[in-house]
């Protein structure tokens, strides 16, 4: 009878019939989803108090604290590259005018057209993918093989090794630039010259201390029992690092791939100093040397194009992104 | 008392097994292209800007000793003390913004139960973006004539700046682009610092009767100071790199208002004539303050730790 009367007043009442289907258990990817979201916000307790949140005045505060952060975040965040899109949109009159217009009166698409013949952007984005893999591949195995040495096979002197390998980390590599280009020019014992070569970006992204730290640290968390077992049955070092380490080790490769490819594409004075041939420059140097003699929006439509990599690595390897970020500092 | 004695820990001694000759032969076999990296693009350079700051280097001639000669032109340049003076300005500015506002917004986002994933995706954009679009971003926003930050001053009734073309402005005007590109990474850092401080912690403060600011101040600080001790060293390393700043938006002008340390080693080095010892001499000076920076703070977290 009950039973009944409650189905009735439910039908009755389509807004209750929403609420609780919204109970329902969601599909098994959204629930993992929100499982993720509720371990990446961690503790539910912060500084205020659930009790205070709830109180009539909390929440009007928190709700004005809320549409002030979105706001003033979309507003200092996202507009400057509302802008830099609309810009480039805007015809040469437009966009020298005073006031500025908040939205292009004849949007001209042609402009990313123009942009990318004028920058000559698909030789630069071709050179930075190149410098970017390369120097992904080639630090990678440079950093990877020293780190499961450092870690796992403990030469003499391994920690004087690791010391002056994090040293490095103290003097941020601006400070020797000019030493440095100088041993690019020429480099001592074997006399190469490595300016306008792929290698001059490489060999100093390989060079990069806090990517031991982070390969070692996951390295030593990986108990050595494992890696007795394989040696009694007689498997060689280089197979133990292929097949059972770097298997284990995939979050912190990803951290470290995307940290080396962000960084190359980010990176500005080396790639201007040692690769000065505008046929092997890499985007932003190529912008930044073109800049000065080419009209506003089409300056625009470059940077436009030039974010665009970046963009959608973020937008696909977020997690990876933000995780290295916080690993890499919590522990440093 | 050998009772007291914790038992030692019975991992270490089997791990450490014979070390023998093969063994460390393929530890060096995996080590060698790490080493010859690192000696050829970070050791020999530390070692080889001391060596050529008392030379003269000219690329075509064996360098000649000078003794203190690149120091004393370093000095005698009056670009020298102003840039260090910017340099320190800019630092101090950059904290200010750069680290009291990092913390104060990744305390409030802490708080919010709606939009975080936005929120964090927003804050981190300008991160990600190649710095040299930021910087030519912004010197569009501060053209004096139609830039955007002119017409909203215009438009709310203020008088308009002239940004980067006044030696009033210009430095701040720096400080600006940086820390609108680099302050994600700082949010993020002390948000993620801010998620591991236990509730229980502010519970107990609460019945003890602290209200907000004293919880912040009493519990949310003391908790997260390591973070903040490591932070405050990241980023003064990082504000005495300034670079691509001056190098695009003003040239180290108006009348070397925007001369950063950085930007003048690069200007006797590649600008002016290839002057790579005076060049050199300033980096050793750069070095030796980043030192003392950086053993300040160990000393300051080994107290910390203990």
């Amino acid at each position: 009878m009950a039973e009944t009367a409650h189905t009735v007043r439910t039908t009755e009442r389509p807004d209750a019939v929403e609420q609780t289907r919204k109970v329902t258990p969601p599909p098994a990817h959204r629930r993992r989803k929100r499982r993720r979201a509720a371990w990446a916000d961690g503790h539910t307790r912060t500084v205020v108090s659930p009790l205070e949140l709830k109180s009539r005045w909390g929440t009007r505060i928190y709700w004005a604290v809320l549409a002030g952060v979105l706001t003033v975040f979309t507003l200092v965040f996202l507009f400057p590259l509302y802008w830099m899109a609309t810009s480039a949109m805007k015809s040469s009159d437009e966009i020298a005018q005073v006031p500025p217009t908040l939205w292009p009166e004849n949007p001209d698409f042609s402009v990313f057209t123009d942009a990318w013949e004028l920058f000559d952007i698909g030789t630069l984005l071709k050179n930075t993918l190149f410098y970017a893999i390369g120097a992904w591949l080639f630090a990678l195995a440079v950093d990877v093989t020293a780190a499961y040495a450092l870690s796992k096979l403990r030469p003499l002197f391994g920690n004087v090794i690791l010391g002056a390998m994090l040293a490095t980390l103290m003097i941020p590599p601006i400070v020797v630039m000019i030493p440095a280009y100088i041993t690019a020019t020429d480099v001592p014992i074997f006399g190469w010259h490595l300016l306008n070569s792929p290698w001059a970006i490489w060999f100093p992204v390989a060079a990069n201390g806090f990517n031991i730290f982070l390969l070692k640290r996951f390295f030593d968390s990986i108990p050595d029992e494992i890696l007795e077992a394989a040696e009694i049955d007689g498997v060689p070092p280089w197979r133990v690092l292929v097949s059972i380490i770097l298997p284990i080790s995939r979050p912190i490769l990803g951290v470290v791939s995307i940290f080396t490819i962000v960084m190359v594409f980010k990176d500005f004075l080396w790639p201007l100093l040692v690769l000065p041939d505008s046929e092997k420059m890499t985007i932003s140097v190529g912008l930044s040397q073109t800049a000065g003699a080419v009209p506003q929006n089409q300056v625009m439509a470059g940077l436009v194009i030039a974010s665009i990599p970046m963009i959608i690595v973020f937008f696909f390897f977020q997690r990876s992104i933000m995780a290295g970020l916080t690993a890499g500092s919590l522990k440093g | 008392m050998p009772a007291k004695r914790p038992a030692r820990p019975r991992r270490r001694p089997p791990t450490r097994k014979k070390r023998t000759v093969r063994t460390n032969l393929t530890a060096y076999g995996f080590l060698c292209a790490a080493l010859f990296c690192f000696a050829l693009f970070a050791w020999w350079p530390m070692i080889r800007q001391i060596i050529m700051s008392f030379q003269e280097t000219n690329l075509v001639d064996e360098p000649k000793w000078v003794g203190l000669d690149n120091f004393r032109t370093v000095v005698e340049d009056p670009a020298f003390g102003q840039a260090w003076k910017n340099t320190f300005v800019f630092s101090g500015l950059a904290l200010l913004c750069g680290y009291l506002i990092p913390f104060t917004v990744a305390i409030v986002l802490n708080e919010l139960r709606h939009a975080r994933a936005y929120l964090r995706f927003v804050v981190y954009l300008p991160v990600m973006l190649p710095p040299i679009v930021s910087v030519l971003l912004f010197k569009w926003f501060y053209d004096p004539g139609p830039g955007l930050f002119n017409a909203v001053l215009d438009g709310v009734g203020l008088p308009t700046l002239q940004w980067l073309d006044s030696t009033d402005t210009a430095l701040i005007s720096l400080v600006i682009v940086s820390t609108w590109m680099n302050m994600g990474a700082g949010v993020l850092i002390y948000l993620a610092a801010l998620q591991n401080i236990p509730g229980e912690l502010y519970e107990a403060a609460e019945l003890d009767g602290a209200g907000i600011f004293k919880r912040i101040w009493n519990v949310t600080i003391p908790q997260t100071r390591l973070i903040l001790l490591l932070m405050l060293m990241l980023q003064i390393v990082a504000t005495m790199q300034v670079f691509i700043e001056p190098y695009m938006l003003t040239e180290g002008g108006p009348e070397n208002a925007t001369v950063t340390v950085a930007y003048l080693m690069y200007q006797y080095a590649f600008r002016f004539g290839g002057n790579y010892g005076a060049g050199s001499a300033l980096g050793v000076m750069l070095m030796i303050v980043l030192l003392v920076v950086a053993a300040v703070q160990l000393r300051l977290t080994r107290d910390e730790k203990r």
